[in-house]
């Protein structure tokens, strides 16, 4: 009978989207070519970043972003420098919640995936860091 | 004819099981933390390599 064919089909249909929503709850996709080239790029990038992040000049934003934070303790000359790098981290950052969460296939999911990361860059700040809290900038 | 009502009939269906997941699918926020930390260990390179493991309490 056909009805039986298409009520297989129906069932079919929720067992995939059922799973679907358990492999979601379990980890979040992060292995794709987008999300791996965009963490390879930061990483990159760290070791200019991390003598910034030391010396006060940078700071890890509330915003999942980070931001110069003291721009008197950069000499004029490499200040454009600086903010070259700060523009090109704040964009793979953008990216990489947009792909993570592109990758899971919840684009709406940006907003959350940019605070759980803000807040973790945070708490796993190194000593002497900056970073944003409610009422401003604290060193850790 | 009943072709064409079968097959809507079949949309329906998936649409309303779709529909059902959208509506109960939350932010999986642990999960999130979980991937957020893995990609911090490599962009700091805070452990070479290693596998995912819960942060080894720096918290603040």
């Amino acid at each position: 009978m056909k009805i039986h064919a298409m009520l297989r089909a129906a069932f079919a249909a929720l067992f995939l989207a059922f799973a679907g929503v358990a492999a979601a709850q379990g980890n979040l996709e992060i292995n794709t070519p987008a999300i791996t080239a965009l963490q390879q790029s930061m990483q990159q990038r760290h070791a200019q970043l991390a003598p910034l992040y030391a010396s006060g000049a940078v700071g890890l934003a509330r915003d999942g972003t980070v931001a110069l934070r003291d721009a008197s303790s950069v000499p004029l000359a490499q200040r454009g420098q600086i903010n070259g790098l700060i523009a090109a981290e704040n964009a793979d950052r953008a990216a990489l919640y947009r792909e993570i969460a592109r990758a899971n296939g919840h684009p709406e999911w940006e907003a959350d995936v940019r605070a759980t990361f803000a807040q973790r860059w945070i708490d796993r700040a190194q000593p002497g860091w900056w970073v944003q809290g409610g009422g401003g900038w604290v060193k850790k | 004819m009943r072709h064409t009502l079968r097959l809507s009939l079949l949309a329906a269906m998936l649409a309303v099981s779709t529909a059902c997941v959208t509506i109960n699918i939350y932010f999986p926020a642990a999960a999130a933390e979980k991937a957020a930390d893995r990609i911090i260990d490599e962009v700091w390179q805070l452990r070479e390599g290693a596998a995912a493991q819960p942060a080894n309490g720096e918290r603040q």
